[in-house]
């Protein structure tokens, strides 16, 4: 085992004390909390028919890319797949523009013409929102592949599922991130199925950390449902690929709570393993408990939080039922960029 | 203050569906994320679960109840303490769901005359297709399908229902998404003999596997001197489904249409789906069968004889006429059915074209209704650059220019990727007025 990676692994299971301050577990809270009520808003929206397709929930995995998000600096970039709400939201784009987008609207990021799936923010170094199982990875190398190239010190966040680590572009892209040293974050969600499929019927790797290890990649385990532990994980990480050592991969142990997408009748797991989850693990709840009994704070301040939510959450709803569809003219437009 | 609860929308093509069940009853109160009631759509059942806290009032709409409108009011939910705001207004006026599938009409006697094949019954394109290999199974050992999700979740749109309890798991076998992977691991079983039967979840995944079907699967008959043949069937949702925007609908006919080595079939009905797939599964070339999303839940009249069967290559006449010819494939023939329905009431007669098969084209069925009809129209959701409207053209003017009375005209989808908002997408595919006008128009009635 490369030496790098055994280091890692030796830091695995050692769990240490949060390691977020009053203001960053509030911080942190807040951010997972508004991807909760957003995704519920959405759920609620596919439900009435104001979204249509696919719609694919990030309920219960907000721990990971909020986490993920805390470590990261104004420039560097995040590339996902189509369960992108949350990373658009933990990148500071704006609830209506991501809302707008799902409901077909010219106030959505990508006018209307992308949808759930499909949105992008250069100024938030949003790079998508991808359909294609896995095809992000590849991307993604491209991200790190530019900062590399530029020598700007930044970094890029590759996410992908479980379910994707199979594909095979996934492994071809770990090796060409080792080979040029590629500032790389490789963040797999492991939350346990890739649609009805469960992890164990899909790879015959028991630990997808070492999907890298091959290429001396260095992988970790992570609690994905803690977003302190994520975070420090998370920090190890960016120092690794900031110095220049190359690509890093974080294996997250999470959770989705809802189906697949909004069509999936989830007779694959059984509600109780789900109810469980949320019980015990949940991040949201974790973060709240953490907040009350260690750092002083009240459920009045909560409360206050919990109202800030539930209104920009309203707002992006309102406005993106209010925002009209695009003009038809938009039909024929940025298929190419005019040249002259 | 109450709120209403709504039949919600659990799919992208659904638009109405069965209340199966309800879990709860009038004075129960709900929380949150809670189980209230069972839907059943034709892929699924699922749960339905509370999006807000507060007691049931009434139940609007009893258990068992068939064919309920998405965004029918189906029970009052009184919200208690300050929670009434959050259950979704029964005032919001809903975008439109996914476009009702064209609602077809009956099918019409078959023009041409066909094999007569004896009793019919009415089934779905998706038990027809299911029908097909299980049929094709039973017969044949070497007959095994793989795919994503298509054993234990039985299927990711239900085609495969029922196989892997019939044919167990070495027969039906899931995949992990690995689609150049699994192909290449099919086609090269397919090299040993076996008949594999590859599903794509869609066809935009076979992209992923393109360089095996293109590459290994089509041309190494030709590269071995004939001597290492790929008897495989790759099928699997072709073309829009609704709202899934760009990455997800696109029509893939033109694109394994232009290579040799290749055959391409795209059934329209049950018994073109059921036919067309065991002949797919016979045949000892690579065959690519192009299914449609929104077809899997429409109802057609299907023959039940056990044979049953048809010829890869032969299109069919699916309606009689003398002023021009329609030739649409797959979902479109539904849309040219309709508009020769329209311009029969303005005195224009249309006779339609059912391609079934895309490679090889039945050029000379074509050519002999151009011959009669002397006008010619084409319909195709896929891009007009190089698109089956093209080669159609193409092949009508090399054997039957002379008859002609008017250059062909093409409806296809419009050149730009799928957009997703639901007024550009609805102006991104063809519309039955295109068609009925694309008719007036070689037939100078405009
Ligand atoms: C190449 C490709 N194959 C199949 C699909 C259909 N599909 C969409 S999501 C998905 C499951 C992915 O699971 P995973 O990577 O674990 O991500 P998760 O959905 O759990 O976030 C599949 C099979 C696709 N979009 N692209
Ligand atoms: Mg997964």
């Amino acid at each position: 085992m490369p030496q790098a990676t055994e280091a890692a692994s030796k830091r695995r299971g050692k769990a240490k004390a949060p390691s977020l301050s009053r203001e960053e577990l509030l911080r942190a809270y807040r951010d997972m909390l508004l991807i909760r009520r957003f995704e519920e808003k959405a759920g609620q929206l596919y439900g009435m028919g104001l979204i249509g397709g696919f719609c694919h929930l990030y309920i219960g995995q907000e721990a990971v890319v909020v986490g993920m998000q805390m470590c990261l600096k104004p420039g560097d970039q995040v590339i996902t797949s189509y369960r992108d709400h949350g990373h658009m939201l933990a990148t500071g784009m704006e609830a209506r523009g991501v809302m707008a987008e799902l409901t077909g609207r010219i106030g959505g990021y990508s006018k209307g013409k992308g949808g759930s799936m499909h949105m992008f923010s250069r100024e938030k170094g949003f790079y998508g929102g991808h359909g294609i199982v896995g095809a992000q990875v590849s991307l993604g190398n491209g991200l790190a592949f530019a900062n590399w190239y530029r020598q700007d010190g930044r970094v890029a966040v590759t996410y992908f599922g479980e379910g994707a680590s199979n594909q095979g572009q996934v492994f071809e892209s770990l090796n060409l991130a080792a080979l040029f040293k590629l500032p790389c974050i490789f963040i797999i969600e492991n939350n346990k199925y890739g649609m009805g499929t469960s992890v164990d019927r899909a790879s015959a790797s028991r630990d997808l950390s070492q999907n890298g290890a091959p290429w001396g990649i260095p992988g970790e385990q992570v609690n994905g449902m803690d977003v302190a532990s994520v975070r420090e994980a998370g920090e190890r990480a960016v120092a690794h690929c900031r110095a220049g050592k190359g690509p890093y991969l974080l294996e997250m142990k999470t959770y989705r709570y809802r189906g697949h997408s909004m069509s999936d009748p989830a007779k694959y797991r059984t509600r109780e393993e789900v109810q469980k989850m949320r019980e015990t693990s949940d991040c949201i709840e974790t973060a709240r408990k953490a907040l009350l009994d260690g750092f002083g704070v009240t459920e009045a301040d909560l409360k206050v939080i919990d109202d800030e939510v539930k209104a920009i959450v309203q707002d992006s709803a309102d406005f993106a039922q209010e925002s009209p569809e695009p003009p038809e003219s938009e039909l024929m437009t940025d298929i190419l960029v005019e040249v002259g | 203050m109450g709120a209403v609860i709504l039949m919600p929308a659990l799919s992208p093509t659904m638009t109405e569906g069965k209340l199966a069940r309800w879990l709860k009853k009038a004075g129960d109160s709900v929380k949150s994320g809670e189980v209230i009631a069972e839907i059943e759509t034709d892929k699924a059942t699922m749960e339905v679960e509370a999006v807000d806290e507060g007691v049931l009032t009434s139940i609007l709409v009893p258990e068992g109840t068939e064919n309920v409108a998405v965004n029918t009011a189906i029970a009052e939910l009184d919200g208690g303490a300050g929670n009434a705001k959050a259950a979704p207004a029964p005032v919001a006026a809903p975008a439109p769901v996914a476009a009702a599938p064209a609602s077809v009409p009956a099918a019409p006697r078959a023009a041409t005359p066909e094999k007569d094949w004896g009793p019919t019954k009415t089934i779905t394109v998706r038990e027809a297709l299911r029908d097909a290999m299980a049929a094709e199974m039973r017969a044949d050992a070497d007959v095994f399908l793989i795919g994503e999700e298509v054993a234990q979740y039985q299927g990711a749109y239900k085609i495969s229902q029922g196989l892997l309890e019939e044919f167990g798991p070495r027969r039906v076998m899931d995949m992990p998404i690995t689609e150049h992977g699994f192909t290449g691991m099919a086609v090269g079983a397919a090299f040993t003999g076996l008949k594999p039967i590859v599903e794509f979840m869609t066809f935009n995944f076979s992209m992923q596997a393109i360089d095996q079907i293109i590459n290994s699967a089509a041309k190494t008959l030709y590269m071995s001197g004939g001597q290492l043949g790929c008897p495989i069937v790759f099928r699997g949702p072709n073309g829009a489904a609704s709202r899934v925007a760009a990455q997800h609908s696109q029509c893939y006919a033109s694109w394994y249409a232009h290579c040799p080595g290749l055959k391409v079939v795209a059934p329209w009905s049950a018994a073109d789906a059921k036919g067309l797939l065991r002949a797919a599964i016979r045949d000892p070339n690579p065959v690519i069968v192009l299914e449609n999303e929104i077809l899997y839940g429409q109802s057609f009249e299907c023959p039940t004889a056990d044979d049953f069967v048809l010829d890869i290559g032969k299109a069919k006449v699916e309606r009689e006429g003398s002023d021009v010819t329609i030739v649409a494939f797959s979902t479109m023939v539904g849309m040219a059915m309709q508009a020769a329905e329209k311009l029969a009431e303005q005195g224009i007669s249309a006779e339609v074209i059912n391609l079934r098969s895309i490679r090889p084209l039945d050029t000379e069925t074509i050519a002999a209704s151009v011959r009669k009809t002397n006008r010619l129209v084409t319909l195709e959701e896929g891009w007009p650059f190089a698109g089956i409207g093209a080669e159609v053209a193409m092949q009508i003017m090399e054997t039957a220019f002379d008859h002609l009375d008017a250059p062909p005209v093409r409806v296809t989808g419009v050149d730009v990727p799928m957009p997703y908002a639901a007024n550009l997408e609805k102006l991104a595919l063809p519309r039955l007025e295109q068609v009925v006008e694309a008719a007036r128009s070689v037939t100078y009635r405009r």
